[in-house]
């Protein structure tokens, strides 16, 4: 959480009431970081100031935040093509593994249906979750924001004295920025998923939902590793930086006090949960300590055991084209002689259930895949986002809660639709997207430049007249122009790029001639 | 705290969604001429070793042919006739003592062939810390036990609490470096199942 944000969300009108602002525990005026998510960074635990802090920037900053940002990534162009051929790849290993499973699109469809129907009776799917994992020995906690959460989590450490916490993954507490809140009440928080312990060691939040270190190179990790945790300099071996990390990690799993993880599917019928890691880190977080803290949104109960069986057949193969991650564990109360906490989350969500045209995006099952194929992802990198899940699903959620804030991100898209067709529970994103643009609109919340654009097009492209007689004066006035007149700050494509050369003649002109009229 | 719950609960409700069935799942699933040789294929893509039991192979002697068995120290085994396992859990007083254990056999009580996962639960079992710290662990798996896909799966096993079960496809591995494929992140470095017939 950051100075900017406070601001951010001073300004918003019309965002969802009871979102993550009264967050300010967290934020240190002054200090303020680029980044929405703080996550795993706060300056004031470990004395150093994070490495992209800047001064905050202006009230209206949402409006720009994403081309902003985006502009430092595309800057080195190296990088730039590296990455998206990095985030490519993925796509290219779920589509091989999908297309495999002949009836794909009949699991997305029962995906997409198991969701709805789950949505709406999702009350008293959540009580009866409750009523069952209480009956297994677990407590429920219910948090209505990410204060709340945060203060949950908390007392329960506190209570226990902790001050050791292994952490598996979960975006849920990093939405709520658990691991700073924590840290400034003096509890060591150890992300032990080896991407994010990275990116916590960097102090910098991830920039993948399933990959958090997908941006950096295997020399940084090297160079990171080497200063962190005292391994040789120059290391470059994945496999031996991954060794570095699994020692590293087994001394924290074996010195904790406490796990917390989170939930891909809370099963209502069962009061049980289900864990998904690759690397077992979520199952060393809590075979070892007596406490397990499950932190989870209140969208991931869902009814039935056997749903499992499609949801975990679209999981790991939209992700990373796996048939199904190394460990997919089954929770059901705490260890013998051990205590399971399990925290649900609203922070937001209800207030999107109650808007129909956004609700879908609720289904998401965290698997990343519509950011492995969208081209704006690929090529502007998770961290031009600023939110904790960026890429088109982040792009629709993050709106809701500070839309001001956030304005930027439904137009970090070209509406192609791949998220949509590749999206394992169905999500309509592109269309979403749209939707937020003109809600955005309406809301005076885009810059002026989008607007007259937007405006002008809009009325000659109604107009055939207008359309035909500006397509033939751009096409004789062009080529005349001075360059200096053509590529101004006012043509954001041509910043990058070279127009096309203007046609002698249009279609129609062409068709015209060659058939007569 | 009651307040919360009340009115997160209340909110959820607030939206009153129009009704959507839930739609029953029948027939789904690929279905494999040979299930054990389909899991023993899915089990080695993902980075475990199969291997398929002749009948009357003693145990021991598959285990003995595994270069992380026989150079093992400290072994446990939650399965009769394991001859060289040393590690009695009666006499663990805590989980954290089995930091060190080199290997751990477990039994399977479910296979899936469309992707190698094996079924393991906690009943009888205390510590199941030492699933995951063992530095290669070794599943034996009935071979009668090995179902197609994962709605069959799903259909057979009793889902439900209290206690830990877990579907275990091949060894720890992690990808987060530059993708590349490192097998062995936190937990054990090697999954071998043993397919008894």
């Amino acid at each position: 959480m950051s100075a900017h944000e406070l601001r951010a969300d001073g300004a918003a009108t019309g965002g969802v009431q009871r979102s993550s602002e009264h967050d300010g525990a967290a934020a240190k005026p002054g200090q303020a970081n680029e980044r929405d998510n703080g996550a795993g960074m706060p300056s004031a635990t470990n004395g150093r100031p994070h490495r992209h802090s800047a001064a905050a920037p202006p009230i209206t900053a949402g409006m720009h935040e994403h081309p902003r940002k985006a502009a430092a990534f595309v800057a080195n162009d190296a990088r730039l093509h590296w990455h998206d051929q990095a985030v490519w790849f993925i796509r290219a290993k779920r589509d091989a593994v999908s297309s495999t499973i002949p009836e794909w699109e009949q699991l997305r469809s029962l995906g997409d249906q198991i969701k709805k129907h789950t949505l709406s009776r999702l009350a008293d799917y959540l009580e009866e979750f409750e009523k069952n994992a209480v009956a297994c020995g677990a407590h429920v906690h219910w948090a209505r924001d990410a204060e709340e959460h945060n203060r949950i989590v908390h007392s329960l450490l506190a209570a226990r004295g902790v001050t050791r916490v292994v952490k598996s993954k979960s975006m849920l507490t990093e939405e709520c920025h658990l691991n700073p809140y924590l840290e400034e009440r003096g509890i060591e928080v150890v992300d032990t998923d080896l991407g994010e312990r990275i990116v916590q060691l960097r102090r910098e939040p991830p920039s993948h939902i399933v990959m958090p270190a997908i941006h950096l190179k295997k020399e940084e990790i090297g160079e990171l590793f080497h200063h962190e945790l005292g391994s040789e300099k120059g290391l470059t071996d994945p496999k031996i930086l991954t060794e570095v990390a699994r020692q590293h990690l087994r001394e924290k799993f074996l010195a904790a006090h406490a796990g917390i993880t989170g939930v891909n599917f809370a099963i209502a019928e069962t009061g049980g949960f289900v864990v998904c890691t690759n690397e077992g880190n979520a199952d060393l977080s809590t075979a070892l300590p007596p406490l397990h803290i499950a932190c989870m949104g209140v969208e991931k109960v869902i009814p039935r055991a056997k749903d499992l069986g499609v949801f975990l057949r679209v999981l790991a193969r939209s992700a990373t084209g796996q048939p199904i991650t190394s460990y997919t564990s089954h929770f059901h109360g705490p260890r013998p002689s051990g205590e399971l906490h399990i925290v649900m989350v609203d922070n937001g969500r209800s207030a999107i259930m109650g808007r129909e045209q956004f609700r879908r995006s609720l289904h998401c099952i965290r698997c990343g895949a519509c950011m492995n194929t969208c081209p704006i992802f690929r090529r502007s990198g998770g961290h031009s986002y600023g939110v904790t899940v960026p890429g088109p699903i982040g792009s629709v959620l993050a709106p809701h809660a500070k839309p001001a804030a956030h304005a930027s991100l439904p137009f970090a898209s070209t509406l192609c639709g791949s998220c949509s067709d590749v999206c394992p529970v169905k999500i309509d994103l592109h269309h979403q997207l749209l939707l937020w643009r003109g809600e955005l609109g309406r809301a005076g919340l885009i810059p002026f430049s989008k607007r007259i654009g937007s405006k002008i097009g809009g009325w000659v492209l109604a107009r055939t007249w207008a359309y035909q007689f500006f397509g033939k004066l751009m096409r004789w006035l062009l080529p005349k122009l001075p360059r200096a007149l053509v590529y101004n700050r006012w043509n954001a494509w041509g910043q990058q790029r070279e127009l096309p050369e203007a046609p002698p003649e249009s279609f129609r002109e062409i068709y015209r001639r060659q058939h007569g009229r | 705290m009651a307040d919360s719950r009340r009115e997160v609960l209340r909110d959820l409700r607030a939206a009153q969604l129009p009704p959507a069935p839930l739609p029953e799942l029948s027939g789904l699933g690929l279905r494999y001429a040979d299930p054990r040789q389909q899991f023993a294929r899915s089990l080695t893509d993902v980075g475990g070793r199969c291997v398929l039991m002749a009948p009357g192979t003693p145990l021991g002697d598959e285990l003995a042919r595994l270069p992380e068995y026989t150079a093992a120290r400290k072994i446990l085994s939650l399965v009769p006739g394991v001859g060289r396992a040393n590690v009695d859990l009666g006499t663990v007083a805590d989980a954290h003592q089995l930091h060190d254990l080199d290997f751990c056999v477990l039994a399977g009580e479910l296979g899936v062939a469309e992707n190698g996962a094996v079924w393991i639960t906690e009943r009888g079992s205390r510590y199941r810390a030492a699933w995951f710290l063992a530095q290669h662990i070794a599943l034996v798996l009935p071979a009668w036990k090995i179902v197609d896909n994962l709605h069959q799966a799903y259909e057979r096993l009793s889902v439900g609490g209290p206690g830990f079960a877990i579907f275990i496809s091949g060894p720890s591995k992690t990808a987060d470096i530059e993708q590349a494929l490192v097998i062995g992140a936190q937990g054990p470095r090697s999954c071998t199942v043993l397919v008894t017939s």
